[in-house]
Parts: structure tokens; sequence; C-alpha cells
């Protein structure tokens, strides 16, 4: 198998912010792209606005579903409470991106921010955006679609004026 | 060549091969990781149904298998426990058809209440056992269950974990698929019914059965050898393989799929290929106990990694014989229960009212935590019954008095029903109070239907159970239905003058999960509007 580098992601956030839905769009372009992709969680508690977070990792060749302590390459936080316990998975210099580096107001649904946060993520990631709009199409119901594409675009453009090293 | 990869969880790629594979019948009860298999068997267009509980889903798989059918069981492991008595037995009657019984093992407790490994079943019960490592083994692996179980007229136990059945990976399907032969009743009377002089035959068929697969599996695909070429050599199976590969990349790698009967010839040689083997598994010490019993040198993990689930990192510190303890991230937020659920106004009257509460398995187990702290055990599914019934027994009676069983509803029918006979045929002195939470669905594993909801897994309208009809049914006198809400006192009062009757009490608190309370509605005026003609 080969060695070559997997992009390793974790979303983090509570129950009902939509973490799955987020990972499941992520998986879902990145297979678009051609990669192999693993995404691996935890169901079952998660809907009783409990901690949940979900690894997403692709690449040529993956082998464990699950982003080793220190090894995500970016961290994507969608309640800023869940940081902390979130912290250890990414490494040194990995790239954490939270709520407040979209603007809240300008979401035409404010469910929509896991989706605006991957259009924050998207621009590190090598998938072009064809294939993220039509993951977006495939895992969202027709009446989301405007309201999430527009969440995303947001995320794209927003600025990158707040630091997202980790501190 | 357009891509014809699918990403799926390893539930969803079961219930694809399932589909594929021709299974005609699916039969389980909803338990995390295991819930999802028979939701997307059904959305597949396959024949799936919620049984009360495992165990009737094993018999009910059975019966169709001794109909030449193929036939699937799905639970979690705790499930098995429940389905323990029919596969023990279904090992020695074997099957005419193909009986795939599908355990999803719960290491690490993300939603269970214990971790066992039911690998130690295999061994027990005597049944051939396949574990897949990713969703494209779980969906050739199914394949390879049917031919097994044909082959051999046996049960297979498919034994998968949390990582495989909710990790999505890519899977390619197989095209074109052969469809099963059709079921024929033929009549067995020796194979399948289980008297002393026919049961002893049958024993001695499914040891022999056991030797012929574990030659087999001497030289079958199920298990390969991956990896470099060592100094390092590693046995593992499942999941555990992934981190294995990843942790260790240069290491000669032993990868099991046949996990019993295990091809002890084969490991012999692996063994001695290689300068240190070290054994990889997650929860109990299984390979390594059975291939050191079977003589061979190799080093089984250190006693705290028995203990959650394996990752990458576990695995490099496995491998480094590193024993020092591990960092503990900063914990999450806990799940609670909703804001809005209907069973936080019964916890909070328990608490009022100082009440010893015999728990059980749901969402309602979160009334042990504050503010409510009014759960005193939670054991099995259906515990509440018994445990509650067996402390008024012995307490004195001001305790005894304080006692009451709590249940959800789709745990009642599942193991509580026998717990209510139970209340009826030996009554403790000071009688007895038993709470029914009735939200109307099985809203723990994700808003399943059950026998008491009166809808099918597919939300088409049944039989229904009425819980308040079955106790009076068997003998309960006072039978009452609440509707909890918050500042109410009619809850408390009533439960205040059950606990100082000697009498036998059932409440049913009954109100929908805020989550699906819309949902449900829908389906009840589908019932009414789509229900055939009563003829």
């Amino acid at each position: 198998m080969s060695n070559s580098p997997v992009t390793n992601i974790v979303i983090g956030g509570l129950g009902g912010q939509g973490v799955l839905k987020a990972s499941d769009i992520l998986a879902d372009a990145a297979v678009r792209a051609g990669y192999d992709v693993k995404k691996s969680e935890l169901h079952g508690m998660s809907q009783r606005g409990g901690s949940v977070s979900s690894d997403v990792r692709f690449g040529d060749a993956v082998l464990s579903p699950m982003v080793p302590t220190g090894e995500a390459d970016f961290l994507v936080i969608l309640s800023s409470d869940q940081v902390e316990p979130n912290r250890h998975v990414l490494r040194d210099d990995g790239q954490l991106i939270v709520p407040e580096q979209i603007d809240a107001e300008k979401l035409a649904n404010r469910k929509s921010l896991n989706v605006a946060l991957l259009g924050l993520l998207s621009r590190s990631l090598p998938i072009p955006l064809e294939h993220w709009q039509a993951s977006l199409r495939a895992n969202l119901v027709e009446k989301l679609h405007e309201a999430n594409l527009q969440a995303f675009d947001l995320g794209r453009t927003a600025s990158s004026s707040k630091s997202t090293a980790p501190r | 060549m357009p891509d014809s990869r699918l990403l799926l969880s390893g539930d969803e790629a079961i219930a694809l091969a399932a589909r594929h594979a021709g299974v005609a019948l699916g039969a389980g009860y909803p338990g995390t990781p295991s819930t999802e298999i028979l939701e997307a068997f059904s959305e597949q267009g396959g024949h799936a149904q919620w049984s009360p509980n495992e165990k009737v889903a094993l018999e009910v798989a059975l019966g169709a298998a001794f109909g030449g059918a193929r036939a699937m069981a799905t639970m979690k492991h705790v499930g098995l426990n429940v389905a323990a008595d029919p596969l023990f037995t279904a090992a020695y009657t074997g099957v005419t058809g193909a009986l795939i019984v599908v355990s999803a093992d719960d290491p690490g407790l993300a939603s269970s209440q214990n971790e066992q490994d039911n690998r130690h079943f295999a061994v027990a019960a005597g049944v051939p056992m396949l574990e897949p490592s990713d969703s494209q083994e779980a969906y050739e692996f199914l394949f390879t269950a049917v031919e097994l179980s044909e082959r051999w007229q046996i049960p297979v136990l498919y034994r998968i974990t949390t990582r495989v059945c909710h990790s999505k990976t890519l899977v390619t399907p197989r095209a074109n698929v052969p469809p099963p032969p059709p079921t024929n009743f033929q009549r067995d009377v020796r194979s399948r019914v289980m008297i002393p002089a026919y049961a002893r035959p049958a024993h001695h068929r499914l040891r022999k059965k056991l030797a012929e697969i574990a030659a087999w599996n001497e030289t079958s695909p199920l298990n390969r050898v991956a990896g470099g070429n060592g100094p390092l050599g590693i046995i593992t199976s499942g999941i555990s393989f992934m981190h294995a590969r990843e942790a260790a990349p240069d290491a000669r790698v032993l990868k099991l799929g046949l996990t019993h009967p295990l091809p002890f010839g084969q490991i012999e040689q692996f063994v001695r290929s290689v300068e240190r083997c070290v054994v990889i598994e997650e929860g109990d010490p299984y390979l390594a106990q059975a291939i050191r019993a079977h003589g061979l040198a190799v080093e089984s993990k250190p006693e705290m990694y028995r203990f959650g689930e394996l990752n990458v990192t576990r695995v490099r510190r496995i491998l480094a014989a590193d024993t020092s303890p591990e960092p503990t991230p900063q914990p999450g937020k806990p799940p609670q229960l909703c804001e809005g659920c209907a069973h936080r106004a019964v916890f909070d009257t328990l608490h009022k009212l100082d009440c010893i509460v015999a728990g059980d398995i749901g969402c309602y187990t979160l009334g042990v935590l504050p503010p409510f702290n009014a759960m005193d055990s939670c054991v099995c599914m259906g515990a509440s019954l018994g445990v509650g019934l067996g402390l008024r027994h012995i307490l004195p009676p001001d305790q005894a008095r304080r006692v009451v069983s709590v249940i959800g509803d789709s745990t009642f029918v599942h193991s509580g029903i026998t717990g209510l006979v139970e209340m009826v045929y030996n009554p403790p002195p000071t009688g007895h109070v038993l709470i029914i939470l009735d939200n109307g669905t099985t809203a723990m594993t994700g808003h399943q239907e059950h026998p008491g909801t009166g809808r099918t897994l597919e939300h088409q309208a049944t039989g229904k159970v009425v819980f308040e009809d079955l106790a009076r049914a068997v003998g309960v006198k006072r039978v009452y239905v609440v509707e909890p809400r918050p500042g109410s006192p009619e809850l408390e009062n009533l439960l205040a003058e059950s606990l100082a009757t000697n009498a036998l009490t059932l409440i049913v608190t009954r109100r929908p999960c805020i989550l699906v309370a819309k949902q449900i509605r829908e389906y009840e005026k589908c019932a009414v509007a789509c229900a055939p003609s009563e003829s």
C-alpha cells in the first residue's frame, strides 16, 4: 500500500449542530475528487446534546478510519466550547477553524454554520469547487440547497482576519 | 469509466450485501451500533422487521433458514446474550438455507452498558465467526457467510465492532449476483427436534462440521499476509488490522478473517517466519490466549489495553510495550435528557419523593445524572422489574415502599413483560409500582418503531400492544395513564398514593418524544388514511 500523505480532518461540535452532516458532505466531496476516503464517528448518545466529533481522512490509500492523536491537519469546530476537548487531535502546525470566523449575521439560515465552516475549510483542500457543490446537493434535501450553497460561499470567501493558528 | 465506488458505513455495506446475496428476511432489535443494518436493508427493498427482542429475532431468522431461505438476525453485543438460547441449539440443529447472526460489539462503550467481547460466543456455541475490517470486507464477507452457512448447514456469527459499523469506507459492489434457490419445506425431524436422543448425535455432527471448517480455513482466502518482511510480525483481525498496518507499516501482518475455528497451521507457520510476534486485538485477549494455548509463543497486549477501543496511537504503544499512563483529553459535554423531554417531569417527581429507583436501558437512564439524581440501578434490558421486586421483598417496609421500577416503552416490550408477570405472581408484601415511560418510540437508538407503537419498521400500521390492556389482562388492578407535564401535581399525587398502598400499580407516563412528535403525528394520520378496511 502507498505511504503517500493522508489529509486528516476532525469536525467537532454538539449534538444537533450538523457535525455528522458536515463530515458526510466533506467525505462525499473527497470521493468525487477520486480519493480513497474513510470517515468515522460514534453514534448513539450524540442526539442528546453531548459532544460529537467526526474524523475524515483522504488520500491515495487510507488505513485506520480514525485520525491518530496529534495528527489532524485541520480541526473544524462548530461550538466554541468544544475547542479544548478536541485540541489534542490537532498537529502542532495544524489549522483550527472556529465559528467566530464566520459572520453569522450573513447566514441565510443559522443552521448552515456547519456548511459555512466547510466553505472556509475548502480553501485549503485540493478538492475542486464543483465536487463540493455536487456533494452539497446530494447530501441535503432540495429546499435547503440555496441556503447551504450561500453558506458555503460565505465561508469560502470570508476574510481570514481572525487568527486560525492554534493557541 | 464511471466511478462505481460507494462510500458506505459497515452497516450499510452489510445491508447492501444481504440484498445482493438474496437474504430473504432480516430480523433484529435496534441497538447501537447495529441499528442501521436493518434500516438500510429495508430502504434497499429487503424484507426487514423489528422483533420485540433479539431472541425472537433470531428464532424468526432460524425458522426462515429451516425453510431454506437465506436469513439474517442483527443485534448489538448484549442482544446476543438475550438470543444466546436459540443460538446455542441452532448450532446443533443446523440450517437448510443460510443463517447469519450479526453481533455488533461496542468496545469502549460508546453507547452500551458493558464492553463484552462476543468472540467468546463463537467458541461457546460452536459456530464459525467472520470479522471484517472495513466496509468492502463487510460487503464481501456477507457473501462468504452465506456460502459457509449453506455449505456446512450451520449458523455463522458475523462479528463487527463500532468502528466497522459506523466508519464509512469505499465499497465496490459485485455485479450480477445469481438469485438464491427457491424456498421449500423439507421435513427433517432428527435435525430440528432437539430431544436428547436426537441432540446427542447433533452435537457430534456440529463438532465434525467445525473440524471440516477449520481444515478449510487453513487455505481460505479469508486469512492473508500483508505488509513488509518483518522482523516484527503482527497477528490481528477486524478493525485492529487497519490500526496495526498504519502503526507499523514495515511489520509482516497475518490478518485473520475467519477467527473461529482458527487456522492454527497457518498461524504456526507465520509465527515461525518472524522474529517477534505480537497479537493486536481489541477487547479480551481472545486470539492471544487461543494461540498460546496451541503452544505458540506470541506477545499479548498489556492488560491496560483490554479496556476501550484501540487506535493507531494505542497500537504504537502496545508494540513499544509502553505501559505508562495514557494522556486523558479534556472530557467533552456529556449527553443529557433533552430540553422539553417528557421524562424530565417524571424524574423530578421521583427525586422529590425520594424514591429508590430500579432503572432500565434507554435515554431515560440519563435520569441518574444531576439535576435528577433519580436512578439507583441500571443493569440490562428489563432488569428494572426484577431488581425492583427483589428490593421490595427484602427491604424493611419503610424503605420497600419507596421502591419504583422505571422502564421505557420499547424496553418494556423487549424484556419487561415477563417481569410484569413476576410482579403479579410473586407480589411483595408492600406491593409495587411500575412506571412505563411511554414516549412512543425507541428513542435512544434513533427512533425505531416497536410493537407498542403499532407500526412496522417501515412505519406502516400493524398490530399494536397496549400496555395498560396487557397489565390488566395479567392481573394488575391499579392501572393509570398520565401525561407528564412540568409543574402538574397529577403524577406526584398518584405516585405518592400508589406508594402508600400495598397494591400493585402500573403508571404509564405517556407523551411522545419531542424529537419525533411531529413525525409520529404524521405516521398516525397516514395510518388512519391508509389502513385497509376491516374484513
